[in-house]
């Protein structure tokens, strides 16, 4: 009834005029904001949005001479292809295995270090060890591989000259299927551990200096603060670092697995990203491509909006 | 009294033990980096023998003359470095033009434009798709698709905007506007001097992004004359994966030529991130933790 009224009373000649007037005013102020905005939308629009109006060719047999909009429609054929294939299954377990190793051993290497830095009371000593481990994150994924390729090279390598002389014979890390996943995991924990750390080194830092009073005039040891005051005092960061990281576990990058891959470790090396790109790329199967990305990319937003929904009801933490 | 002096001999121990986890982590971080630049004036035998381990066995700059000679090398670094300069002065340009009117909390379209932005980091077209619209736009095989492609990153306009937010105040604004100062005259002569910190950290992360971009390169661009050091770098040093079908010979060869530039190579071109690093270390350091700010 009250809403009725106010629609009744809104169009009256004197309201329009106000909100005219308001609207009028809020242009003058902000219409060169929008003009400074133009360019990034912009861009936006061409280099984001444009691609996903392409997307379109994945429920479609493209044909280049006919475009994108004036290809014919084939519905989910290229899905059901891709379902269909004696790869599926391969990609999907080789994708979710490699994510979930690289969640489980990866996820916690941060905090760890990031606590024990955060324990270390001889400044320059921490922050030199922060200096180093931040290092290889600016590395490039090229220079990394090569990096792996020397040092685990079962000939010379390093690796396999220390694992001689302890009696072990030589690991193939780069050829052997079964070495790919752990040799990718832990380089990956090498490169990005220390950069990882400095998340948490915030957090901690954060925590209120009356909690480790409070606990030292206890007589807590450095175990029991830890345990009782350091943990506690990061976990909703690292709640937020794992919804983000879940939300990522079938967008594993394609660089890094596509320079480690070769002809002997492809049984487990072939993801679905480097699979896109030899099946879109190389044999020019654009739709057949376009629709296994989609797919991914799919999967890749229930998984995201599912981890942050159950984020969001279980703890107070959650991305939106 | 007895029990404190446990407790103190548990964190002695403790202290001890964090001391040498540390130490090691740092060591097995640091040794390979070490590794690399002693190897690079090493005798390759040497190295081959396994015999390196603290200290350069016959040294020799034969390596880094051998990659001066290389000319596909230089084009790559040129290549790279006109990447990296006109991109990233595009990056910082746009960002920042998107940055602030998103950070003005009472600008009536800020809203929208965060979503419409935001969308785009959990939805994309993928790689055909934008392949295709390279295509359409004539900048497949351009060195403008290294430039325009990557133009903005989403996450660093949040970390942009956040520190604007956090850096400008609201009376600031209000005060120039007071003195007839519109938006574009405090974008231009406010904003961007007084943002030098925010400025050095994305340089930094959109610098490093276009030094160590490889994939644009290998999707993008097909001439050798327009390829970055990253896809040069790929086909030298790991080409023993590359180029598996070529005759044995001229592989053995390749790979003899590799052994003798690869440690080398590895530091002339993670040279210039190395360099800036030490001097950038505090901005960047600070940007992650803005960046984790919920956007």
């Amino acid at each position: 009834m009250k809403q009725m009224e106010r629609a009744a009373t809104l169009p009256s000649p004197a309201g329009r005029n106000r909100t005219a007037a308001k609207m009028k005013k809020i242009w003058r102020r902000d219409w060169q904001l929008l003009v400074l905005c133009a360019i990034p939308i912009a861009y936006f629009l061409v280099f984001h949005y444009q691609p996903m109006y392409g997307v379109q060719i994945a429920f479609k047999n493209f044909q280049a001479n006919l475009g994108i909009a004036g290809s014919p429609w084939c519905g989910f054929e290229q899905f059901e292809r891709f379902f269909r294939s004696a790869q599926f299954w391969t990609l999907i377990r080789n994708t979710i295995s490699l994510s979930f190793m690289q969640l489980i051993l990866g996820f916690p290497m941060p905090i760890l270090l990031a606590i024990l830095l955060n324990q270390m009371k001889n400044e320059k000593y921490k922050r030199f060890v922060q200096s180093v481990t931040y290092c290889p994150h600016f590395i490039s994924t090229v220079v990394m591989v090569s990096m792996l390729s020397i040092f685990l090279s079962p000939r010379n390598g390093i690796v396999n000259t220390a694992l001689g002389a302890l009696g072990f014979e030589p690991l193939f890390f780069l050829g052997d299927p079964g070495l790919f996943r752990p040799t990718f995991v832990f380089s990956g924990i090498w490169q990005n551990a220390g950069w990882g750390a400095i998340i948490y080194i915030a957090a901690l830092a954060g925590i209120s200096p009356d909690l480790y009073e409070a606990a030292q005039v206890d007589g807590a040891s450095k175990w029991q603060i830890i345990r009782h005051v350091d943990l506690p005092g990061i976990l909703p960061t690292a709640i937020m670092m794992l919804i983000l990281d879940m939300g990522k576990i079938m967008n594993l990058g394609f660089q890094k697995a596509y320079l480690m891959q070769n002809n002997l470790n492809l049984e487990t090396s072939e993801i679905i990203a480097t699979y896109v790109y030899k099946v879109g790329l190389i044999d020019a199967q654009y739709s057949y491509s376009a629709a296994i990305g989609l797919f991914n990319n799919i999967i890749n937003i229930i998984l995201l909006v599912t981890v942050n929904q159950i984020a969001k009801k279980t703890t107070e933490s959650s991305l939106w | 009294m007895v029990k404190h002096k446990k407790q103190s001999r548990a964190d002695l121990a403790f202290d001890i033990f964090n001391y040498t986890i540390l130490g090691l982590i740092g060591l097995m971080v640091l040794y390979p980096l070490y590794f690399i630049i002693i190897a690079s004036v090493s005798d390759p035998v040497a190295i081959n023998a396994g015999r390196l381990s603290f200290y350069p066995i016959g040294f020799n700059l034969k390596g880094y003359q051998k990659i001066f000679e290389e000319t596909r090398i230089w084009t790559a670094y040129y290549n790279t470095i006109f990447y990296t300069v006109v991109g990233t002065a595009v990056n910082i340009i746009l960002t920042m033009m998107i940055a602030y009117p998103l950070s003005r909390k009472d600008f009536f379209a800020g809203k929208a434009i965060m979503a419409f932005i935001m969308f785009t980091m959990y939805f994309s077209g993928g790689m055909i798709p934008t392949y295709l619209l390279v295509q359409s736009l004539h900048l497949y095989n351009t060195p403008w698709v290294m430039i325009l492609l990557p133009a903005i990153n989403v996450f660093n306009v949040i970390i942009a905007r956040t520190n604007i937010k956090g850096n400008i105040p609201e009376e600031m604004y209000e005060a120039a506007s007071i003195d007839g100062c519109t938006h574009f005259g405090f974008f231009f002569r406010m904003l961007m001097p007084l943002s030098k910190s925010i400025i050095a950290v994305l340089v930094l992360y959109y610098g490093v992004a276009h030094w160590n971009e490889f994939m644009n390169g290998l999707i993008y661009l097909r001439d050798q004359s327009l390829q970055p050091l990253q896809i040069v770098l790929r086909n030298i040093l790991l080409q023993s994966q590359v180029s598996a079908m070529g005759d044995i010979e001229s592989v053995l060869e390749m790979q003899k030529a590799a052994e003798l530039i690869k440690y080398g190579l590895i530091l002339v071109s993670t040279l210039p991130i190395l360099l800036v690093y030490p001097f950038l270390q505090k901005y960047f350091v600070k940007g992650v933790m803005v960046g984790s700010v919920k956007g």
